[in-house]
């Protein structure tokens, strides 16, 4: 039988961790005590935990998907001869996205699209393409040479070469740029609740009114066990993938 | 079988092939030999259209190749390059059933003819089938990748350097693999290369190329004996021309009639190789015998050397 090394156990650790604390927040009050004054609650009490991780976690997952979407997309257009002239266009466009501060684009999306979902989705999205975008873009440029033209030599038409031979030898860095985009996204996700979006945010910026840091923290805490754990998650499908695709 | 008329490529103002027409006859091997930056990759590519000329039309069984959409085209034309090119992510059977695949055989015929091929190169499909190409040794993925190559039995197999990354002894092995293969299927090859030992050991007809022109095209003897260009006389060598002209001849070929007391020699071997088998053992004649050992005949130094002149 396999012994489960030291990286498995963490993992384990801390999925079940955070679930308990989750599921069951009240237990873990002793723990917070000691960081509230004048008898605050230790626990956030204005709103359920598991609701608002898990509408933090939706959030971020529909906006990874349509940067996805997108960035993939586009990076499929531009490494095709008809679409090499967009190039330029599309690396300032998603650029802009990226410098752009997610906080700049909300105040920018509310008046556009009001308060809630919608304008943390947008900031979010465009905050996201840049790794994708990138990460696709150098996935399909270095396809090794050979194999490309044995792919057309072989008589496949470019759909399929695309599909069945530049793709999947492409498919680890994208799903790495993927990784990356959801990480920053899931911290960046709080700050959609200062137009409010559900979700974590709401518990930090409940502390700071308060001045309960033990809200701050707990707030803190799973948006950033979340984010690790989905970045090991990825990264276990990573290495999947790649067990069969460019290891030589 | 391939009838080029005038095929030129420009790019921008630089002429890459200029105005070169040939006729490749069915069943032959022939090799297309040039420096690097002489046109002769872009010439073969020309054939499946890889490169789209700029002028000039190839003509396969006597049907103008752009008569239909160019992958179509290529899937019914084997080709194989340098360095394989080989899918890193399929294993070598789904490798070597991408054509097959690609025109849509039933799976049982597929699974059928890479089993076949796996054989064909020495290759046991117990083993083999399922690893993927950066589990085989060099000498071993370039065998994959022409048996990639000819999966869908294809009238004609271009190949591009093929041999170009492999080391002398295996690329001697893979020569003979060819030439194997060439008989046992009927396949008509094109093979560019820069190595003029290796289009003397292979064709029965070299394209000598430079600059984007076709300098001679015939038998590998014609080049010898006949030079159209000196530049010609100069890429064949010109210092070791005598022994280069007998290691295209067999003793079979060459025997003079009745037997005398000497070594014996496989009519198969070539004069070169029987020449230095005489100098080597200090004796004048050798005793030509078949594969069964029965003598077809004997030669001598003199009628030896009585070859190796135009």
């Amino acid at each position: 039988m396999k012994v489960p090394g030291v990286a498995s156990i963490a993992r384990t650790a801390a999925l079940v961790l955070l679930a308990a604390f989750l599921i069951w927040p009240q237990r873990f009050a002793p723990l917070f005590v000691p960081l509230t004054q004048y008898g605050a609650p230790p626990i956030y009490d204005q709103g359920n935990l598991l609701t608002l991780a898990l509408a933090q976690l939706g959030t971020v997952c529909c906006a990874a998907l349509a940067s996805t979407v997108v960035a993939v997309a586009l990076g499929i257009l531009v490494t095709r001869p008809s679409g090499a002239q967009f190039l330029p266009l599309s690396r300032t466009l998603v650029n802009i996205g990226q410098t752009f501060p997610p906080v700049a684009v909300l105040a920018v999306a509310v008046p556009l699209v009001g308060f809630g979902l919608k304008p943390t989705l947008i900031a979010l999205f465009a905050y996201g393409l840049l790794p994708i975008f990138e990460n696709t873009l150098v996935g399909l440029k270095t396809c090794p040479p050979a194999v490309l033209e044995a792919a057309s030599g072989m008589g496949m038409s470019a759909r399929q070469r695309l599909l069945s031979v530049e793709l999947p030898l492409a498919m680890p860095l994208i799903l790495e740029g993927i990784r990356v985009s959801l990480v920053i996204s899931v911290g960046t996700a709080t700050i959609g609740s200062t137009v409010a979006a559900k979700g974590l945010g709401e518990v930090i910026i409940a502390g700071l009114l308060s001045n309960n840091t033990a809200f701050i923290l707990q707030g803190a805490l799973v948006t950033g066990l979340m984010a690790v754990l989905l970045y090991d998650a990825l990264t276990g499908l990573e290495r999947r993938v790649c067990r069969t695709v460019r290891i030589d | 079988m391939i009838t080029i008329e005038n095929l030129t490529k420009r790019y921008g103002t630089t002429t890459v092939v200029d105005g070169v027409s040939m006729h490749i006859p069915r069943n032959s091997l022939t090799v297309i030999v040039g420096t690097s930056g002489s046109g002769k990759s872009t010439l073969l590519r020309m054939v499946n259209r890889l490169v789209e000329p700029t002028s000039g039309r190839v003509l396969l069984d006597g049907n103008d190749t752009r008569a239909e959409p160019a992958h179509l085209l290529r899937r019914r034309i084997g080709y194989a390059i340098q360095g394989h090119g080989l899918f890193p992510h399929h294993t070598v059977a789904e490798n070597i059933a991408t054509v097959p695949r690609l025109m849509g055989w039933d799976a049982a015929r597929i699974g059928a003819r890479v089993t076949e091929l796996l054989k064909a190169f020495a290759l046991d499909p117990a083993t083999f089938a399922g690893q993927f190409p950066h589990q085989l040794s060099g000498g071993q993925q370039q065998r994959v990748g022409v048996a990639r190559a000819l999966a869908a039995e294809p009238q004609l197999l271009l190949m591009d350097e093929p041999f170009g990354a492999l080391d002398p002894i295996i690329r001697a092995k893979a020569q003979d693999d060819l030439l194997d293969i060439r008989r046992r299927f009927g396949t008509t090859i094109v093979l560019v290369t820069h190595d003029m030992d290796e289009a003397f050991r292979l064709g029965d007809h070299v394209a000598v190329m430079s600059g984007g022109r076709m300098l001679q095209y015939g038998p590998p003897a014609e080049l010898l004996t006949r030079p159209a260009d000196p530049l010609v006389s100069r890429m064949t060598g010109l210092a070791d021309r005598a022994m280069r002209l007998l290691s295209l001849s067999t003793a079979g070929e060459a025997a003079l009639p009745g037997t005398v007391d000497g070594p014996a020699v496989a009519a198969s071997a070539s004069l070169r190789d029987v020449l230095s088998e005489l100098v080597w053992r200090g004796v004048d004649a050798a005793c030509v015998t078949d594969a069964d050992g029965t003598a077809r005949g004997h030669l001598t130094v003199a009628a030896i050397l009585a070859h190796g002149r135009p």
